[in-house]
């Protein structure tokens, strides 16, 4: 999560090119991108293309930023497309026709899973083991549901700056979030449903 | 298991009651629907933890590795400005 006051950044110094100024905006912003980019990915030499591609891009765009949005949600904007690009890319050709980006109609996201494994300990909760579940939850959410949920739920960004670094309705922003929650629970409760299986076969 | 209309009206505010963002109405409405449903109890529970979880979670990696750090500044130009 960008820390909500970063050090002042001079528009007009990045714009008119003011390198110790880009040098500044890079310090400050490339943990949340890179964060960003771990997660949307999920490999490291991706991430690291992403992390760099974002900064020139901003670099090579900066002048032309019209402040229609913070400095912060023009920057996960123009990561998240990149990381959207790469997703694409990435795809088979045959799937390249794929509108799952567009459509969202059509699923059931209604539960199938009650089990209640809120009681699970901590400690057992936020294992490694259990954080890497986490990650890999992640990455089995569809794109357009795993950048929704990764700026909203991991970055903090609010619902309108969302629906601004995504060029989506803020409805939209939320029906995806809600989706993403609900796919994530379904997955969560399947691991450590199986956890409390195994607890409760110790005792 | 998620069938009557009461079941699949929680589920459309399930994000916002566990935001807190629900008006105090709503909330009510949906406090007294999950002490009668247990599936929808479980369900708003566990979602709320689901969310908790990542809140918990969300910092990291908390830092850039070094040499993918070091990469950036030289691919950008700016290696005079990486600092120790």
């Amino acid at each position: 999560m960008i820390e909500k006051t970063p050090p002042e950044l001079s528009l007009d110094a990045l714009k008119s090119g003011d390198r110790d100024e880009f040098a500044r905006l890079v310090d400050v912003y490339s943990v949340p991108i890179y964060r960003l980019a771990i997660k949307m990915l999920g490999d490291q030499q991706d991430a690291e293309d992403m992390l760099q591609n974002t900064f020139l891009n901003a670099f090579k765009h900066i002048r032309s930023f019209e402040e229609r949005s913070s400095l912060a949600t023009w920057l996960y904007r123009i990561a998240a497309n990149e990381a959207l690009m790469m997703i694409r890319k990435q795809r088979p050709e045959t799937t390249l026709t794929d509108t799952s980006l567009e459509d969202d109609e059509g699923e059931d996201y209604s539960p199938v899973q009650f089990v209640d494994w809120c009681c699970l300990p901590e400690d057992e909760l936020l294992s490694s083991e259990s954080r890497s579940r986490l990650d890999q939850a992640i990455q089995r959410l569809p794109e357009r549901l795993r950048i929704v949920f990764i700026l909203r739920d991991l970055e903090g960004l609010s619902i309108e700056e969302t629906s601004q670094a995504l060029d989506l309705s803020q409805t939209a922003v939320k029906t995806r979030l809600l989706r993403a929650r609900l796919n994530l629970r379904e997955q969560l409760s399947s691991y450590y449903g199986e956890r409390l299986q195994d607890r409760s076969k110790q005792k | 298991m998620i069938e009557s209309a009461e079941c699949k009206s929680l589920l459309e505010s399930l994000s916002d009651y566990v935001d807190g963002t629900l008006s105090e109405e709503l909330c009510e409405e949906i406090q007294r629907h999950i002490d009668e449903c247990q599936n929808c109890h479980i369900v708003v529970d566990t979602m709320r933890k689901t969310v908790y979880l990542y809140h918990a979670t969300a910092n990291e990696p908390a830092d850039v590795p070094p040499n993918v750090r070091d990469r950036l500044f030289r691919s950008l130009n700016l290696e005079n400005y990486l600092k120790y």
